[in-house]
């Protein structure tokens, strides 16, 4: 069985990386978790990203939830707050799209244009 | 929704928008009645007698984007229509618990889904808002609170990758020790 004192030395080993990542370029992203989205699959997107995002030993992109962003037909949605106070607005997400978000857009800086909102709002009309 | 899970993060979004300090979830299970319960408790700013009386009705929400709230209905027909109950019940000003109730055999009743998951993704999304969890079946019981763990972890914050991964093994093996076996989707 685990015990939380466990933690102390999770603490130790990842205080160092901290201080040394500590917030580079401020880039963040925020999943829609409210009922339309939890029940669109919101969850296992969020999985992804907080899954790959750790493979890639990414610590300084924090992977937040946030309530009902308004167009529940779209969702699963996620937002990525790029460094320079823009935003992307990825729609109806799935863990193989989260895939590439992190690989294109966290990791190489390419917004995957083919998921946006943009596009998706384009193609409806 | 898929599991029960994913009904309890929905309510536990709620609690949080309701400014909650702590967020206590409480699952138990009974042998004799063959009941699964859920409790959702906070200490939000709660709902008056007015909200609470129409908080089931689906065209009922104190969210602004839309005229819908289906999360309280969606978890009241996921626990009746497999042969269990609902219950809320709140003060302004004191908070708001919620009871669903499911029987464990019931061919309708969802599976409890990841709930290590929600409760570590709760904790790390919400660093100010004490995340309780306490498991329950006879007199075997696991406790969790993420002040404890916040506590023990110091600058740290609880949503660094590793803290995560180890603190949904730490859950989930504290739900397999309880509920392994008492839910048929759970390996003891």
């Amino acid at each position: 069985m685990k015990s939380i004192a466990e933690l102390e030395e999770i603490r130790k080993k990842t205080l160092d990386k901290i201080n040394m990542s500590a917030k580079k370029d401020g880039m963040r992203i925020v999943v829609g978790m409210a009922t339309c989205g939890i029940a669109a699959g919101a969850r296992p997107v969020m999985n992804t990203l907080v899954e790959e995002l750790g493979k890639r030993h990414i610590n300084d992109v924090p992977v937040t939830m946030t309530g009902c962003i308004g167009v529940c037909r779209l969702e699963p949605i996620v937002e990525v707050y790029n460094a320079d106070g823009t935003k992307v607005t990825y729609v109806k997400m799935n863990p193989e799209k989260a895939v590439r978000v992190v690989a294109e857009h966290i990791v190489n800086g390419r917004v995957c244009q083919d998921l946006t909102i943009g596009a998706a709002e384009s193609a409806g009309k | 929704m898929k599991d029960i899970s994913l009904h309890v993060l929905d309510i536990m979004q709620n609690s949080a928008a309701a400014n909650a300090e702590r967020i206590c979830v409480e699952i138990r299970t009974d042998k004799n009645t063959g009941i699964l319960e859920i409790m959702i408790g906070d200490n939000g700013c709660g709902m008056d007698s007015e909200l609470l009386s129409r908080v089931d009705d689906p065209f009922s929400t104190t969210r602004t984007t839309r005229k819908v709230g289906l999360g309280i209905p969606l978890f009241k027909a996921s626990a009746e229509q497999s042969g269990g109950s609902f219950e809320i019940s709140s003060e302004k000003g004191f908070g708001t618990k919620v009871t669903a109730r499911f029987a464990i055999d019931n061919i309708d009743r969802p599976p409890l889904g990841d709930i290590a998951g929600v409760i570590t993704d709760m904790a790390a999304a919400y660093p100010e808002v004490g995340i309780q969890l306490l498991l329950k079946n006879g007199n075997q019981k696991f406790e969790f609170d993420s002040r404890q763990v916040a506590g023990q972890l110091g600058e740290v914050p609880i949503s660094e990758f590793a803290v995560v991964k180890w603190l949904r093994e730490y859950i989930g093996e504290g739900i397999k020790d309880i509920l392994g076996g008492v839910l048929n989707e759970i390996n003891s």
